[in-house]
């Protein structure tokens, strides 16, 4: 009995089980595309605006378009005060998502411009970058931006010796436990965001990996759903 | 249309007493929605929409040593972070001179109202005191961000709970049942002049278009406890007297829907 109660989920979840899921687009007005994703209690607002002029001229790209991201969290999302502003965790996760959704995104015909992502995690509980790049990259479609298709992003892992999809906060705080954000585009599976932290056999890993392709294939289907629902509500305006 | 032929079409609407939305000069934009406890870490938090204009307001506190010129009080710093996310005209970066205005504006309201019974925050005078932190993020800007902001704050400090203190350290995460040491309601209204018009609850284009604005923040008893003259242009005695009945009708609109939403 000892041994099933440790390796139960915090919130009773099975182990290929995402959180329960919510998607809205189209949520910010004056944005050119906006949405918002929600994983259990992890929350991301993603806004994009652009293709617009770059300033200062001399960062333009004759060829192309530039994308374009900053992350942040809000001050209260987390438990202890965030000081809002930069940080060096943000700076981070603004580039790795950038680099997430830049494989989805064609900006050929968008010479000299750019292509601005917002993200703001307003309540965290793990998982925010990948929270953070579900929203951008529906925000993206939103907008209208050229795509190939929709990056889906979720974190698999290895709590208490088995791999586990979707992880909450009090999951990945314990000890022992390896954490790996994963972005993938579903159509071709290919892998856009892939971190780790913590300690994993190549086995395992490959295994984790596998698990967050068949997560990141449900977000897919959600954020279908969630940008056809945006434009039923204009067709029955 | 360019600002001017706009601001033109503006003043020509006003002096037949309409808007660019369709609403009477003194009318708020509909609905108002006021959502308290938005977000779970903190230790109070709300969401607010005028219209399509959208804030969240938000939460934490901390123990600390207080100022040396009120040691039994304790401290409130209020920010507003103007989101990039909200407006094509909003950069990332520190707080600009706007931001600043609207985090002073609010803070002023909330203070000089004595909202919050400061001497309640002490722990121990001159050692230790509650800071409370609260921060103000815009998700989507469609005009009158101050109001929003000010209604958010309200809201926010009203719902709020202190959290578990133990040996001089707050657990992060742990919340008691005990909420702020809130005596009074003050709200705040901003009249913007367009022209020789005033008009309540302006929307971007309108703000674009005007010369001033008035902030008061009102308590209950309709006694004036802040207020800020915005923008580039001056205003009247008679223009002062002209928009008091104004802001009492509306702060008493507002305050009833934060008393209905944070209970």
């Amino acid at each position: 009995m000892a041994q099933a109660k440790k390796t139960e989920r915090p919130d009773g979840r099975k182990l290929n089980e995402t959180r329960e899921m919510e998607a809205k687009v189209g949520i910010i007005k004056r944005a050119d595309g906006s949405a918002m994703f929600r994983m259990g209690k992890t929350i991301a607002y993603a806004a994009v605006y652009g293709p617009r002029e770059l300033f200062p001229g001399f960062m333009q790209n004759p060829e192309k378009g530039i994308l374009r991201c900053n992350y942040d969290m809000m001050s209260f999302s987390v438990t202890e005060r965030k000081r809002p502003g930069p940080s060096r965790r943000g700076v981070e996760i603004s580039l790795v998502t950038k680099n997430a959704l830049g494989p989805a995104v064609n900006l050929d015909q968008f010479a000299n411009t750019v292509v601005d992502i917002f993200i703001i995690i307003t309540q965290a509980d793990a998982g925010t970058r990948c929270a953070g790049i579900t929203a951008a990259s529906m925000a993206l479609a939103d907008a209208g931006i050229p795509m190939k298709d929709l990056v889906s992003a979720v974190s698999v892992g290895k709590v208490n010796g088995r791999i586990a999809l979707d992880l909450v906060k009090e999951e990945e705080d314990l000890d022992g436990t390896t954490d790996i954000p994963c972005a993938i585009m579903s159509r071709n599976n290919e892998i856009t965001l892939l971190q780790l932290d913590g300690d994993i056999s190549e086995a395992e890993l490959i295994e984790a990996v596998e698990l967050a392709k068949e997560g990141c294939h449900k977000i897919y289907e959600i954020q279908k759903e969630a940008l056809k629902e945006k434009y039923k509500e204009i067709k029955n305006e | 249309m360019n600002n001017l032929d706009m601001r033109e079409y503006i003043i020509n609407l006003l002096e037949h007493g309409h808007r660019i939305d369709g609403r009477k000069l003194d009318e708020l934009r509909k609905p108002i929605e006021i959502k308290v406890n938005v977000s779970k870490n903190a230790e109070g938090s709300s969401n607010v929409k005028i219209g399509s204009t959208e804030v969240m307001a938000g939460i934490k506190m901390a123990v600390g040593e207080p100022f040396a010129d009120s040691p039994d009080q304790g401290v409130l710093m209020v920010g507003v972070e103007l989101l990039p996310l909200s407006s094509p005209e909003f950069e990332s970066g520190p707080p600009d001179e706007w931001a600043t205005e609207m985090a002073r504006v609010v803070d002023r309201g909330i203070r000089e109202s004595k909202m919050i019974d400061m001497k309640k925050l002490c722990i121990r005078e001159g050692e230790l005191v509650w800071m409370i932190f609260l921060d103000l993020y815009t998700i989507n800007d469609d005009g009158n961000l101050i109001d929003a902001c000010a209604l958010a704050a309200i809201s926010a400090l009203k719902t709020a709970v202190f959290p578990v203190l133990e040996k001089d350290k707050v657990k992060f995460g742990e919340f008691t049942k005990n909420k702020l040491p809130i005596t009074k309601i003050p709200v705040t209204c901003t009249l913007t002049k367009i022209g020789p018009h005033f008009i309540v609850d302006a929307n971007t284009k309108e703000e674009k278009a005007s010369d001033a604005r008035i902030s008061i923040c009102l308590i209950e008893n309709n006694n004036i406890c802040a207020m800020q003259k915005g923008g580039g242009s001056g205003i009247e005695i008679d223009d002062l007297k002209k928009v008091f009945s104004i802001v009492k009708d509306k702060t008493k609109e507002l305050r009833s829907l934060v008393t209905t939403a944070a209970k």
